[in-house]
């Protein structure tokens, strides 16, 4: 009897890993986009992304130095430490280009590029 | 060397205006300075707290974690700077007196005080994370050399010499506009802020857009240049903001401004009866 409430506490540590899990996987079907600052530049410079979805982009800095990515079109600022990684969500956007720079060394630039999934503009 | 000099400019910069606005507005308050000096020193505990909790935890650290943090920090601000405001528009008729009887005022109450400490703290914490971070990277990294760290010393010079001025130049104006002027420039301070953190909110997900770029005067007048820097940083100038960055704007304003107004007319009211037997003549009957 007295292990009863045991075994439920331990089935619902399970319930929530399983659950935990999945929304991780959900997460991941949405394609995190992923931006290298590497050797003072990004990689990509051209950064794909979808239109119209809200995108999670993981920015990993491989410098010794901070970084801070900003861009006032799409009103992003988020400082990634030296040999640091940070997610952050962009848009939904307008398909279009938007500029994007280390605030840290404004000659780092960046555009992200918004195409819309039907393949069109 | 240049780039560093730059960066921590910029991040001193933005501290050392509010700090010289901080210290305009308390001008006359006994101790002052201690206060302004507590508020550096726990500024720079907490950018120090900041910047090692945000390299430590390098691969947990996320963008809206950060922003909300950004928000909450400059929302705070905001709140001080209200009740500064406030506090003094309730007191106008001492400061018109001279400054010993603004001295006496506050210290009596010492509210205003605890209000501009906090803004000191939270300006220096917020602007000096960023440039611990910088400058401990340069300290203990691959990229460590002299010349990158004097040129932070120089930048964090740079900054504070731009403040000295901006004190030096408010200390100039009359005395009786003193009061005034600082109350306005810490109203489009405190609008500037409320916007920033509104942008940080949205960033993180809490807040709507309201469309991307409203207007754009980047062309007209960059941010990024010295001017539009300090235009910034004092009034909250941005190239291309937000629709909820103007509203919040627009509302910080409005709202203080209601305040402040509010506070004048209580007070007008309560010294309105002792004006009257003054003039008995007016009023014969």
């Amino acid at each position: 009897m007295a292990s009863m409430p045991g075994k439920e506490h331990a089935l619902r540590g399970w319930l929530c890993v399983v659950m935990a899990v999945a929304a991780t996987w959900a997460g991941a079907a949405q394609a995190d986009v992923l931006l290298t600052l590497h050797a003072g530049q990004f990689e990509p410079s051209l950064l794909e992304i979808p239109a119209g979805t809200k995108t999670r982009v993981v920015l990993r800095n491989q410098d010794g130095l901070p970084a801070e990515f900003e861009s006032e079109s799409l009103s992003r600022e988020v400082l990634v430490p030296a040999h640091g990684e940070v997610a952050f969500f962009v848009g939904p956007l307008d398909p279009g280009q938007y500029d994007f720079f280390n605030d840290f060394n404004h000659a780092v630039k960046g555009q992200v590029v918004a195409k819309s999934l039907a393949g069109g503009h | 060397m240049g780039a560093c000099a730059v960066i921590i400019f910029r991040e001193v910069l933005e501290a050392a205006l509010i700090v010289a606005l901080v210290l305009g507005a308390s001008r006359g308050i006994p101790q002052r300075g201690r206060w302004v000096l507590a508020g550096i020193g726990l500024g720079l505990t907490g950018a120090s707290g900041v910047a090692l909790i945000a390299s430590s935890a390098t691969r947990v650290l996320s963008g809206d974690a950060q922003a909300l943090l950004n928000a909450a920090i400059l929302l705070t601000a905001v709140l001080m700077l209200t009740w500064h405001n406030v506090w003094m528009a309730a007191h106008a008729r001492d400061m018109k007196a001279e400054f010993t009887a603004v001295g006496q005022a506050v210290s009596s109450g010492a509210r205003p005080l605890t209000a501009l400490l906090m803004v000191t703290a939270l300006a220096v914490m917020r602007e000096g994370s960023e440039a611990v971070l910088f400058l401990w990277a340069l300290a203990t990294g691959e990229n460590s050399g002299g010349a990158l760290v004097l040129g932070g010393v120089l930048g964090a010079g740079a900054g504070v010499v731009a403040g000295t001025l901006l004190y030096r130049g408010l200390v100039r104006i009359p005395l009786r506009h003193f009061f005034s002027v600082t109350s306005l420039l810490i109203l489009f301070l405190a609008a500037g802020l409320s916007a920033q953190a509104a942008g940080f909110l949205n960033q993180a997900g809490w807040l709507p857009a309201l469309g991307n770029n409203l207007w754009n005067t980047s062309g007209w007048l960059d941010q990024h240049s010295l001017l539009g820097q300090l235009l910034h940083i004092l009034v909250g100038y941005t190239a291309r903001p937000t629709g909820i960055q103007v509203v919040f704007y627009t509302l910080t304003l409005g709202l203080i401004s209601a305040l402040m107004l509010y506070q004048r007319l209580r007070q007008h009211r309560r010294t309105a009866p002792t004006a009257v037997p003054r003039r008995p003549s007016v009023h014969p009957a």
